[in-house]
């Protein structure tokens, strides 16, 4: 019962730029930008509309590789590509407004980017941690 | 002008604010020239459990995403499966979904009407606003259970079914809101305090709102006229529907748009109750989701995808939530750059945030 056609386009990382230009000259709005872990890449799909016309780009990377951001062609990306970054760890040069891993503050740092990884902090460790910054933070005094 | 900047901080937490969000205002004297979102307050890793349960109870945890618009996140999450694994649903069952949808955005834009007169520090028309919010969640009560959280879409359709004479009632029910609204939307419309801390306040242009990916009221107040219920959703294609659009750009013209919203739900509803047919409420789903879908449903503060990837186990690979507010933020920047300092609290409540979606 597909009711909207899901159209996604396979691109490598090197053609992004000049392919969300095009999307953006064509009067495409950004829709979204969405990352999926899948074994050892990461899926990023950035969705567009125009006219109810709902199209996907999707880029598929290693862990190590730096995207680079799309804010300078459509502004409001900033909001998606921190959330990328502060989710996934995945590193995003030239976005117009970088939080530095801010956007999204969480007790584990990246907490999507690997398997099941909330799991792999247990809840205590974790309020230690966070004790132990805080501390930091106040120059070591209680 | 002094010339002198300072950082005011706005939130997370602030008076006129039920949301938490946090933002750092560069002002010079009362101009704000510069706003400087932050989030995460509220993060709860909702998206991460869908490693851990199995697809057809994770409806329950999308429902809980926001008290709002709880029973549309359902919708587009069950939506977003029903696709992946050609699930016909029936068409009444169809229905209803429209007729609680459309329930919850009058109750989700009342509320919205009623925190906007207190931001505005009218207090009697924030009390009548949520004295009419009452009667559509009384209805919802009656009909699902839940006053917020209704429990009642499921993969394959819905879990509760509405007698024929309730359906007459509620019918009845609409025309004593929608009049009641009417009364209410012209204070909105014609009262001069509420026109002087709106008109010509946080101004967005249709081209910025466009290309900044403003969606919902945010969108279709600066002319801009989408609307994911024109995708083809639901019973959307059977009902006489056309999205409310005014132009002016500003905090009055939002508002009019959820106002006019308001009614046009009521029609909405009552459009399907004249046309829900008999049948089936639901179809027995049987095996597991391997695909992906792109879900998108009109949430009431705007588009939102539900993205559900599946490999053929129980357990989903990902679903990724784009709620309205998420893309709303950069719009709401842009409106901030300029503004006075006592109207910051005005704009950020146009764009109704709503922070529990957004950070999931």
């Amino acid at each position: 019962m597909t009711i909207e056609e899901q159209l996604i386009r396979e691109i490598s990382v090197g053609e992004l730029l000049d392919e969300v230009k095009a999307k953006s000259d064509d009067g495409y709005r950004l829709v979204q930008i969405g990352c999926t872990r899948i074994e050892d890449a990461f899926e990023i799909n950035y969705s567009f509309d125009k006219e109810n016309r709902f199209e996907n780009l999707r880029v598929t990377i290693g862990e190590d590789v730096t995207m680079p951001s799309i804010s300078d062609i459509y502004w409001g990306a900033f909001i998606y590509e921190n959330e990328m970054h502060d989710l996934y760890g995945i590193p995003v040069e030239g976005m117009n407004l970088d939080f530095k891993g801010n956007l999204i503050r969480t007790s584990v740092p990246h907490p999507f980017r690997g398997e099941v990884t909330v799991k792999k902090v247990p809840a205590k460790k974790a309020v230690e941690e966070t004790k132990e910054e805080a501390k930091a933070d106040a120059g070591g005094e209680e | 002008m002094t010339g002198r900047r300072t950082v005011v901080p706005f939130g997370p937490q602030h008076p006129v604010l039920p949301e938490p969000i946090h933002l750092d205002l560069v002002i010079e004297d009362e101009k704000v020239l510069e706003a400087i979102p932050s989030i995460g307050y509220v993060h709860r890793g909702l998206e991460k459990l869908v490693e851990k349960r199995d697809f057809k109870n994770f409806v329950y945890i999308a429902e809980r995403i926001c008290g709002i618009c709880s029973f549309i996140h359902s919708v587009g999450f069950c939506q977003g499966i029903e696709n992946i694994m050609d699930i016909e649903v029936p068409e009444r069952a169809k229905y209803l979904r429209t007729i609680w949808s459309e329930y919850s955005r009058m109750h989700s834009h009342l509320l919205w009407m009623g925190l906007f007169a207190d931001a505005m520090g009218f207090e009697n028309l924030f009390m009548n606003a949520w004295r009419i919010r009452e009667q559509v969640l009384d209805v919802m009560e009656e009909t699902t259970g839940g006053r917020v959280i209704q429990g009642s879409c499921k993969v394959g359709g819905v879990r509760r079914d509405i007698s024929g004479s309730k359906l007459k009632e509620m019918s009845a029910g609409l025309d004593r809101t929608y009049a009641e609204v009417e009364e209410l939307n012209h204070v909105f419309f014609d009262d001069s305090t509420v026109i002087h801390r709106t008109s010509g306040i946080g101004y967005l242009s249709k081209d910025d709102a466009y290309h900044l990916g403003a969606v919902g009221p945010t969108a279709r107040g600066c002319g801009v006229a989408i609307d994911a219920r024109e995708t083809g959703y639901l019973a959307y294609p059977e009902l006489d529907f056309k999205p409310v659009v005014e132009n002016a750009g500003d905090c009055y013209s939002r508002c009019v748009v959820r106002a006019k919203e308001v009614l046009q739900s009521a029609d909405l509803i009552k459009q399907a109750i004249e046309k829900i047919p008999d049948g089936d409420i639901e179809v027995k789903v049987k095996g597991n989701p391997d695909g992906e879908y792109f879900s998108r449903v009109e949430q009431p503060r705007g588009e939102c995808i539900h993205y559900v990837k599946g490999n053929g186990k129980r357990y989903l690979v990902r679903e990724r939530v784009r709620t309205p507010t998420l893309t709303n933020i950069p719009p709401l920047v842009k409106m901030l750059a300029g503004c006075e300092m006592a109207d910051v609290p005005v704009i950020v409540l146009t764009i109704d945030p709503c922070i529990g979606c957004a950070e999931r």
